[in-house]
């Protein structure tokens, strides 16, 4: 121990281990280069995944953003009376299912004077969506005035001369290929030069309901059945999920029971949506008798699957609320239910909407439970209440993906970019509310 | 506390349900069935919406065994009114019908439809018999006259005169009608005339060899839709998918038809029975919901009217190979008596 010869403390270190020697700095090196590496790693996996994501966007509107317009065709109408109204009756009820297919024809033939063969006329015709007998019909039944006049009229060609329009048909492919003939193509030439064809904004695509003719297609019926839906899903699993957290943290004492309790809301929360699906079909369908295919069912289906989500959210809203806030409220002399109400809501409240937020945005976008309540249909007419047979906004993206015509390929990607549209809307909520009323202590 | 939550729910479902019980009588049409009816159906129920009075039918694609399952559920506004099948009804479910209340159906076939084996533009054109569909995707097949495992990776293996392309089959999993119409129109015809399956006694046993699908990878089993399919035979230039004709109808620029058994696969082939894959398509009717359910007579009559399935019908349009004439006349004629199913 004493001996006086052999090196003690920092003597013991080889000179060029020691501080600032050369082999502790080549170490120090290696550490900062270990470090740069591992940053680096980080940043490449964030490039990789904003590159995957990229690619989905990039895709999805290269597809879909030409079916915000629809090519519409002039038409000048004779809204002839011997058509109309050939007996004189112009009750509204004669009048709604009088002949406009007829005018609709009369109109296209008379475009083409030179056009006289059967056939030819019937391919004439065909450039026309048979939505124009109703846009026709609106024209007439808001307005029976426009009978024995003439007028120009903008009404939806079909899906092939919109894609034609658009640049998706091929006009070098042989004839047989190709969903329009020659001669049709020739008349659609004809229009786009003396200013008879134009793009428009495709509203219809907003407002209508399905429809087996991709022209006439829209969201309008999808996005108003989610919405039903998505009321329901709120008003049941938010006030209960809430609820249900308050009693678990505020109120039940901590043993094996609320343990028990507590794996299984984190489990359901991880139970595949379809599981919901069937318990639904059980449940609400077969058992309580409700109709098929309702938002109403669709609702409960996914407030079940959202409950555990919201119930975890809001336990922890409450969590991050500090004892000290109640501990003061029960010691000026509030009731449990005072401090409760008064004090650690409020302050969990943004915290609770944002996990209720993001329970919805999952729950928009769920297909598997629907297809086992019957939402996975097809529905023309627009539901006006929570028992009308409805379906919802990602149900109606794998109905049309599914669909043989070509037209409903780029309408597809639209209705996706909507429901993106949807999604970006609540999560971007959600961060608001978070940013906004979130306190930290 | 989900226990808890799930008896409130029920409650509050309970209450709207007492609701939505009063409106018991349904005032639309409910179809379940078949997605290859599908494409067909909506375009009817459509048309029936925008040319009557009545509510649009509301049409579920469900698959012609899940379809049959909840049709024959029971009678009464909850059950649905029409099933569509892309085969015809089995006697069990006609049992388990009946079992449950529903006695008098009514069968309506609206056409045909015809199975095309097709490939990418990109790929070579095939002329295929159905003795070679079976040998490239059947899990045993004969070599010299004992039954072996499928050994054929090649087209070219199966004979010379095929490409040297690897094969690979995109087909309908055993969830779709096409699986069952491929099984029996392609599957059995190609086995039947193999001397090594005739020696076979037992059925059972000669069926399980004719039917086998090979799990070994050149046959791919597609769940989805046939949208999936089209991706992958266009991904893939060498696959050759099993589709049906309504989708080569529409997508004739991208994708071509095999030639089976020397008859092309076209509209007019198909439609007088010359070609040899082509299968009928049905609907069935619940007799005992026609007068209950407002606008199914309408619908019907819609359905078989010459203007949808008749020879230039706006199904035809679609894709529907429409059956003969004296055949259809029949057709309306049982509809209009709703005349009751016989097996």
């Amino acid at each position: 121990m004493n001996n006086a010869t052999s090196p003690k403390g920092i003597y013991a270190i080889a000179p060029e281990r020691r501080l600032g020697g050369a082999a502790h700095t080549a170490l120090v090196q290696r550490r900062k280069a270990a470090e740069k590496r591992f940053r680096y790693y980080g940043l490449g996996a964030l490039v990789v995944s904003l590159m995957f994501l990229v690619l989905l966007f990039a895709s999805i509107i290269a597809k879909g953003w030409t079916a915000f317009e629809q090519t519409y065709l002039r038409l000048d109408v004779d809204f002839a009376t011997d058509v109309l109204v050939p007996d004189g009756d112009r009750s509204e009820q004669a009048l709604s299912s009088a002949n406009y297919p007829a005018l609709v024809k009369n109109a296209i033939w008379a475009a083409f004077p030179d056009v006289t063969s059967r056939g030819e006329k019937r391919q004439l015709q065909d450039l026309v969506s048979s939505g124009a007998s109703f846009e026709l019909r609106n024209i007439v039944m808001n307005d029976p005035s426009v009978i024995g006049t003439q007028r120009s009229v903008w009404v939806p060609a079909t899906a092939f001369v919109d894609s034609l329009i658009k640049g998706q048909m091929d006009r070098s492919l042989p004839e047989s290929e190709r969903k329009l003939s020659d001669l049709q193509i020739s008349w659609v030439d004809h229009l786009l030069s003396n200013g008879h064809i134009e793009k428009r904004f495709n509203t219809m695509l907003f407002t209508d309901g399905d429809s087996r003719d991709p022209e006439l297609a829209g969201i309008g019926g999808a996005i108003m059945g989610s919405l039903y839906t998505m009321l329901v899903t709120l008003l049941l699993s938010f006030p209960i999920g809430v609820a249900a957290a308050i009693y678990l943290e505020e109120f039940a004492p901590r043993n094996r029971w609320t343990d028990l309790i507590e794996v299984n809301i984190n489990n359901l929360a991880a139970v595949p949506s379809i599981v919901y699906g069937l318990l639904g079909l059980a449940v609400f369908i077969n058992f309580l008798g409700l109709p098929r295919s309702s938002p109403l069912v669709g609702g409960l289906v996914l407030t079940l699957m959202t409950l555990p989500v919201v119930i975890i959210a809001s336990r922890a809203a409450l969590t991050s609320v500090p004892p000290s806030i109640r501990e003061a409220a029960l010691g000026m002399g509030a009731s449990k239910m005072q401090t409760i109400t008064h004090h650690v809501l409020p302050l969990a409240m943004p915290g609770m909407l944002t996990g209720a937020i993001i329970g919805m945005a999952r729950a928009l976008g769920e297909t598997a439970p629907l297809l086992m309540i019957g939402m996975v249909a097809f529905i023309v007419d627009v539901p006006k209440s929570l028992t009308d047979p409805a379906t919802a906004l990602p149900v109606q993206i794998y109905l049309w993906a599914s669909s043989p015509e070509r037209a409903f390929v780029e309408r597809t990607s639209a209705a996706i970019l909507v429901l993106l549209a949807f999604m970006v809307l609540m999560n971007a909520l959600a961060v608001v509310l978070r940013k906004r009323f979130e306190r930290r202590w | 506390m989900n226990q808890k939550s799930l008896v409130l729910a029920m409650a509050i479902a309970a209450s709207l349900g007492s609701a939505a019980h009063a409106q018991s009588a349904r005032d639309y049409i409910s179809i379940v069935g078949s997605s290859t009816v599908y494409p067909f159906a909506t375009v009817v129920a459509e048309q029936f919406g925008k040319t009557t009075s009545f509510k649009t039918p509301k049409i579920e694609s469900t698959g012609s065994g899940g379809g049959l399952k909840l049709f024959c559920g029971g009678v009464g506004p909850e059950f649905p009114d029409i099933t569509n099948a892309s085969r015809r009804i089995k006697k069990s479910e006609v049992d388990n019908c009946a079992a449950n209340g529903v006695k008098d159906i009514v069968e309506v076939k609206i056409g045909y439809d015809g199975i095309v084996i097709a490939n990418a533009k990109a790929g070579t054109p095939l002329k295929l018999t159905r003795e070679q569909i079976y040998k490239a995707v059947a899990k045993v097949v004969p070599v010299d006259g004992k039954l072996v495992a499928n050994p054929y990776k090649r087209w070219s293996d199966i004979d010379p005169s095929l490409p040297k392309d690897e094969i690979i089959v995109f087909g309908p999993a055993s969830n779709h009608g096409t699986r069952d119409a491929m099984v029996e129109l392609i599957m059995d015809p190609g086995c039947e005339k193999q001397p090594a399956i005739e020696a076979i006694k037992d059925a059972k046993e000669k069926q399980a060899a004719c039917q086998g699908m090979r799990e070994d990878g050149p046959f791919v089993e597609v769940a989805d839709n046939y949208t999936v399919t089209m991706q992958k035979l266009l991904a893939t230039p060498h696959a050759v998918g099993v589709l049906t004709f309504s989708y080569l109808d529409q997508n004739a620029d991208k994708i071509q038809a095999a030639v089976v058994d020397g008859e092309q696969a076209t509209f007019e082939n198909i439609a007088s029975g010359k070609y040899p894959v082509s299968r009928p398509l049905f609907f069935y009717v619940k007799k005992a919901h026609v007068g209950v359910i407002p606008g199914m007579k309408e619908y019907l009559a819609e359905f078989v009217s010459d203007k949808a399935i008749g020879a230039s019908g706006y199904l035809a349009d679609r894709g529907l190979i429409p059956m003969p004439a004296a055949e259809l006349k029949k057709v309306q004629a049982d509809v209009k008596e709703l005349k009751k199913l016989e097996l």
